[in-house]
């Protein structure tokens, strides 16, 4: 699996989201290399459990930083599948690759339409590149 | 950025080297530059460099300066000697807390004493309408607000001294904590004041506005070769927090006395009237009221202003006034109000942080201090 940012999906929030060819039915989920570089000395990661339901546009973690904690929205429904727990212990890590390596949770989809109302990554990029 | 926020005369600096600006007080201020984390340690093993020129500065001239400030401030004003510096605060007639400042008393080149008192920004228009019926009551005094004529910057940290070496006249630099004197850097006037907010040793300099710019460049230009950072006001927090420092709008308020905030040695209550002696000389003596403690807390998630810390059967004990992940001790800390049966260290606590339950224990203040 190779993520390429220039080809994902995201949330104005700054969540990508990620469906690989071979298993069409599961969203990859993380945050953006913007978000990261706007957050800054990320110290703690709360992640949902295994088998929980998340929701678009919803809130399905957080993300605390030393200066503030952000929360972090699903960009699609379903089920969660995966969770990257050793993310939460390598934090740092997501300034170095926010997208192969540090994707946050998989997400089996209950409504793949969801997917085409995200922003493509020229429209995201505009966003990121006017905040 | 709104056009309604005040600027510092380092704004264009802070704008020109990449700083992330937010409003603090009405004033567009750098909260970090790249990362709170490097700039803490920064100031924790070499130096930081910081605009503090948003905080507010009051003078106070004539012969009778140190009796209007004696009769303003929980602290004797009227035994300071030339050249000292002492941390009061401002109470209101119930003694609550207006304010927490540093007052000094400094010889001017014309050989005359006067009075300095920089008070918090965000209470800097507060106090300024409090000041005015006090002045009134001692016409001879003569008072300017200089904040914004003049700038203020903090180098701190345990290379600060040293590298303010090639900037500053040596009777300067070997001045004592807590002492300040008027003195020249290349040709122009500038006050030194050996204090700070970071729990660090350093140096705290005033300087005209049209001066700043280049004194800050020649600070980070002598302080390259140590490894100087110019430091936000995020990194300020976290230093001031790990230091034990209180905050106003954090830890001192007016529904707040000294006494509870652990401040009592800033009061002066014996020989003397001053606005709120009567209240504090009851205060002084309530055991009853929350005390200020300090937390350290288990995981990595930290405790923010207004969380509840609870006891074992979830009964709240108090609140949480600040709170942060502290790069030094590598673990969340933060400050609170408790009830003083439970105020007492080596005692376990739970905090509520947005629902979830998380263990903490009371600790001696400050959370660091430096070697």
């Amino acid at each position: 699996m190779s993520i390429i940012p220039e080809e994902l999906r995201y949330l104005e929030s700054h969540e990508w989201v990620h469906v690989s060819n071979e298993t069409p039915g599961i969203a990859t989920v993380g945050i953006s290399a913007f978000a990261v570089a706007e957050l800054t000395d990320l110290v703690f990661m709360a992640l949902p459990k295994v088998g929980q339901s998340v929701s678009a546009g919803h809130e399905f973690g957080e993300v605390e930083s030393v200066k503030a904690v952000s929360p972090m929205y699903s960009p699609v429904s379903g089920t969660v599948v995966e969770i990257h727990s050793e993310l939460v212990n390598n934090l740092e890590s997501l300034s170095v690759d926010p997208y192969e390596g540090g994707w946050i949770m998989k997400v089996q989809m209950s409504d793949p339409s969801e997917l085409a109302r995200l922003l493509d990554w020229t429209t995201y990029k505009h966003q990121c590149d006017n905040a | 950025m709104s056009s309604q926020l005040a600027t510092t005369p380092l704004h264009a600096w802070h704008q020109e080297h990449g700083a992330r600006l937010v409003e603090f007080a009405g004033y567009d201020m750098p909260v970090q530059y790249a990362s709170i984390v490097a700039e803490h340690q920064a100031t924790r093993t070499a130096a930081g460099v910081f605009d503090i020129s948003h905080m507010g500065r009051l003078r106070f001239d004539g012969p009778r300066a140190d009796q209007l400030l004696d009769h303003l401030l929980t602290r004797r004003v009227v035994d300071m000697q030339t050249g000292q510096v002492r941390y009061s605060l401002l109470c209101n007639e119930e003694g609550g807390i207006l304010d927490d400042v540093l007052v000094s008393c400094l010889e001017s080149p014309s050989g005359k004493n006067y009075f300095l008192l920089v008070v918090n920004a965000s209470n800097r228009s507060k106090i300024v309408r409090w000041l005015q019926p006090h002045l009134a009551d001692f016409p001879d005094v003569e008072y300017h607000d200089v904040t914004d004529a003049t700038a203020m910057i903090a180098v701190q940290g345990p290379r600060a001294i040293e590298l303010c070496k090639p900037l500053l006249p040596a009777s300067v630099l070997s001045l004592g904590y807590y002492r300040a004197k008027v003195t020249e850097q290349m040709g122009k006037p500038c006050i030194v004041s050996r204090t700070g907010y970071t729990g660090e040793d350093g140096l705290e300099l005033i300087v005209k506005s049209e001066d700043a710019p280049r004194v800050w460049e020649n600070i980070m230009m002598a302080g390259r070769s140590f490894g100087v950072q110019a430091v936000g006001l995020g990194a300020r927090d976290t230093l001031r927090l790990e230091a034990g420092m209180p905050l106003y709008g954090h830890e001192l308020d007016e529904t707040m006395d000294p006494y509870q905030a652990g401040l009592g040695f800033a009061c002066n209550l014996k020989d003397r009237r001053f606005i709120g002696c009567d209240a504090l000389e009851k205060k002084s003596k309530d055991t009853t009221l929350r005390k200020r403690v300090g937390l350290i807390l288990e995981g990595r998630r930290a405790a923010r202003q207004g969380a509840d810390v609870l006891d074992s059967d979830g009964r709240i004990l108090g609140q949480v006034t600040s709170g942060s992940f502290s790069p030094t001790v590598d673990k969340p800390i933060a400050m609170a109000y408790l009830d003083p049966s439970v105020a007492v260290i080596g005692t376990s606590v739970d905090i509520d942080i947005r629902g979830t339950k998380v263990a903490a224990s009371i600790v001696s203040l400050p959370f660091y201090k430096k070697s």
